[in-house]
């Protein structure tokens, strides 16, 4: 007779298995017996959040930043309904989740008891898959298989509903039966004849673009060494999406800073000149590509991820490559040494002209502002926050509006998994839990949360959390007093009408952070800037920068909706500005 | 074009939409309908008709077909996104004007009135297989197989001989020969 085991406990088995050291989670009636057999596995160490939302996203910050996916334990109902944004934006982000959620037993399903709610059925759009255990005998296969769901082929969430009575009964334990890695090569559907065709499109280039995405990222850190040679050996010209950054240096000459709706003026008209665009690892996101139909007309597109139904979604590719970044790259350029040894050479002269174009482009200087001595530019706190960073393996991680632009502009990231930003769902609240999952990661890390004063507040409540924990994560808030990109946009197109983007009522952030116990700090001109954050650095406990900013600043450059990329608007600093009118205001 | 104050990009042109029948292998567990259907419903895809029914009771599997209209690249994203499903075994689609492929839809009419309009009734069936399911002195319930544009044809026609109830299935395929889709 084989030892038997509860649910509960075959659930901790399973993490113990595969390796999970952290669980972020809230208590509940449909999950007690899980967190009742908590205090028997020491090697899974739980954080309990404020909120499951908090949870949610704390396991996300933990999973990006480390590369192993994150874990959250919430109870049924309202404990996986607060879960649902988080899952909704792990999805969208290609961001590895395990949810475990309690239900309410299985023969009260469906009679609307308390806390009950169709959970796999909320969760099924915004999960790679989800389950729910009917049978105790399905549980440590199910709880395998979700491991292996989200971190294979193209990342993701995935959610295991378990009811109350399953977590009470007993069963063999089923042991897992093969190690899966994170993106498995069972992904790589390529043949060698599209990496010739590859190599034959490089050579042939004379105006070729790297446009690199989060793809390369969740490739693993090896990836982003290989995109750096392949780089190199080529001196093709590189932009990164958003959540491409750090993949690249982000202060070598070849790197062009981001493209899109606030990329830089250089990489937006590269992209829109160019004729071999190669896309790896990235999705054509619309902040990306802006007009469809006008999309940098005169390409061959090449396109390489590892989601098949990536290809041809949004932009029809001249050439398709599905399969894992890593091994693409690795293929390419062992190709590329084999067949074009003096590669480097023969092309130096072909870009030549292209290279000058760029760096007519660069002369720009788009992402320029008017400074100030009296108030705080947003751009000057973040520029002074990388300088005074720089030095250290920093961690960002972002909430959502100007404040993550501008952070995405001035911060330059030069590793992968050092930046976690909201991209797809674009999720205000997503920085602060971020930055306690990427602190519970990196006990000895540098973690900065660059905020603004609208997004922070929705998700304060983590606060709570860091300081319980004792884990001294950096909330920098930006404070502009506005919803300030809602602000920008009502104020280019929407004929300054603030409708409601202005909060009044805020609280006093120096005090909000003594009421949770930790460290608040307020800096209200450039002079006292330095010296703030310096102290800030020196705490070693959470701390809540209150970063007093220009009120009307907007974030520039942009492409105007409705516009190609290669009519974007500068900032004010540039005399030539264009108005934005007619068309070009559908496209903001 | 109005002056647009979206955030988003303004729509492409419209293209031109194809018929194509999409059968889905798939583990016949619970909530799998619920994922293909919400694949189609999530992402603005068009149905047209379904239908569905376990075809392997030893390997529990099912089998769905789905009548669907699209431009080309909407029709290549169903098939890619109804294969990153876990449940989902295989994809085959087939286009409507495919000559190799069968495609079949069932209906049964009930039709109420004196003998010469039920006489006159069957009598326009019958050149769908047409069978007399139930009889009585004042009613018929037939069955047809047929395919759909015939069908709504027959429906519109019956009217004038009683025809007070349509029940249809959705269209099912299967390719023609020897060969099987894998």
């Amino acid at each position: 007779m084989p030892k038997l085991f509860s649910g509960a406990e075959i659930v901790f088995k399973c993490l113990e298995d595969q390796g999970v050291s952290h669980i972020f989670g809230y208590p509940g009636g449909a999950v007690l017996p899980i967190y009742d057999e908590l205090k028997n596995h020491k090697s899974v160490k739980h954080i309990l959040v404020r909120h499951e939302q908090g949870a949610g996203h704390a396991a996300e910050g933990y999973a990006r930043s480390s590369g192993k996916p994150g874990v959250l334990l919430v109870t049924s109902g309202p404990g996986a309904t607060n879960a649902v944004t988080a899952l909704t934006d792990a999805y969208m982000d290609s961001v590895p989740l395990v949810c475990i959620s309690g239900q309410v037993p299985t023969h009260l399903i469906g009679t609307d008891a308390f806390q009950e709610c169709d959970t796999t059925g909320i969760t099924r759009p915004c999960t790679k898959h989800n389950w729910l255990v009917k049978d105790i005998n399905d549980l440590a296969e199910v709880m395998h298989k979700a491991f292996e769901v989200a971190t294979t082929g193209r990342p993701g969430p995935v959610l295991v509903d378990i009811p109350k009575d399953i977590q009470f009964q007993k069963a063999p334990y089923k042991k897992l039966k093969k190690k899966t890695k994170l993106n498995g090569s069972g992904h790589n559907h390529y043949s060698q004849e599209s990496i010739d065709e590859l190599i034959k499109l490089m050579s042939k280039a004379t105006k070729p673009i790297f446009y690199t995405g989060g793809g390369v990222i969740n490739s693993g850190p090896k990836a982003s060494e290989l995109l750096r040679e392949l780089v190199y050996a080529t001196g093709f010209p590189i932009t990164t999406t958003l959540q491409g950054l750090g993949s690249f240096p982000g202060d070598d000459n070849q790197f062009l800073g981001m493209l899109g709706m606030h990329g830089t003026y250089e990489a937006n008209n590269a992209m829109y000149e160019c004729d071999l665009m190669i896309n790896i690892g990235a999705r054509f996101d619309d902040r990306i590509t802006g007009k469809i139909d006008e999309f940098s007309p005169k390409s061959k597109k090449v396109h390489i991820d590892i989601d098949p139904s990536s290809i041809n979604k949004n932009v029809k590719v001249d050439l398709a490559i599905v399969g894992d970044v890593k091994s693409v790259i690795t293929s390419t350029l062992k190709t590329l040494k084999k067949s074009k040894p003096s590669f480097i050479k023969s092309n130096k002269q072909k870009t030549s002209k292209w290279w000058e174009k760029i760096q007519k482009w660069r002369s720009k200087r788009s992402l320029d502002y008017i400074g100030s001595e009296e108030t705080i530019k947003p751009q000057y706190a973040i520029e002074r926050l990388y300088e005074l960073t720089k030095d250290k393996d920093t961690y960002i991680t972002t909430e959502v509006g100007q404040h993550q632009m501008w952070a995405a502009q001035h911060y330059k990231f030069n590793k992968p998994n050092r930046w976690m930003t909201s991209g797809g769902l674009g999720t205000m609240g997503y920085g602060l839990p971020a930055a306690v999952g990427v602190q519970v990661a990196h006990p000895q890390k540098l973690v900065i949360d660059i905020a603004g004063e609208a997004s922070v507040l929705m998700t304060m409540q983590e606060m709570s959390t860091a300081v319980q924990y004792g884990l001294p994560i950096k909330i920098f808030i930006l404070n502009n007093e506005y919803m300030g990109m809602v602000r920008q946009w009502q104020e280019l197109l929407h004929d300054k009408n603030y409708s409601e983007s202005y909060t009044a009522a805020l609280p006093d952030f120096v005090q909000l952070a003594e009421a949770y116990g930790c460290v608040g700090l307020r800096a209200k001109t450039p002079e006292e800037l330095d010296d703030k954050i310096i102290e800030m650095l020196n705490t070693d406990r959470p701390v809540i920068f209150d970063c007093l900013v220009d009120k009307q600043e907007n974030c520039f450059p942009m492409i105007p909706s409705g516009k190609p990329h290669n009519q974007m608007i500068l900032g004010p600093k540039d005399k030539e500005q264009n108005k934005i009118t007619g068309k070009g205001r559908a496209l903001v | 074009m109005a002056k647009s104050k979206s955030a988003y990009s303004v729509a492409g042109k419209k293209e031109k939409l194809d018929t194509h029948i999409i059968v889905v292998w798939v583990d016949n567990e619970a909530g799998v309908l619920a994922r293909v259907v919400g694949l189609f419903s999530g992402r603005g895809y068009n149905i047209e008709s379904l239908a569905v029914a376990e075809i392997d009771q030893k390997l529990n599997i099912s089998r769905i077909t789905i009548v669907t209209t699209g431009t080309p690249q909407v029709i290549d994203q169903i098939k890619l996104q109804l294969k990153k499903l876990v449940p989902v075994h295989k994809v085959a689609d087939f286009k409507r004007e495919d000559k190799n492929v069968i495609f079949k839809e069932m209906a049964l009419f009930k039709i109420v009135g004196n003998s010469t309009k039920i006489e006159k009734a069957f009598k326009a069936c019958k050149k769908h297989d047409a069978v007399i399911l139930d009889s009585t002195k004042k009613s018929k319930v037939i069955q047809i197989t047929a395919l759909r544009r015939e069908i709504d044809n027959m429906a519109k026609n019956l009217k004038k001989f009683g025809l007070i109830s349509v029940s249809r299935t959705g269209a099912v395929a299967m390719t023609r020969g020897d060969k099987v889709f894998k």
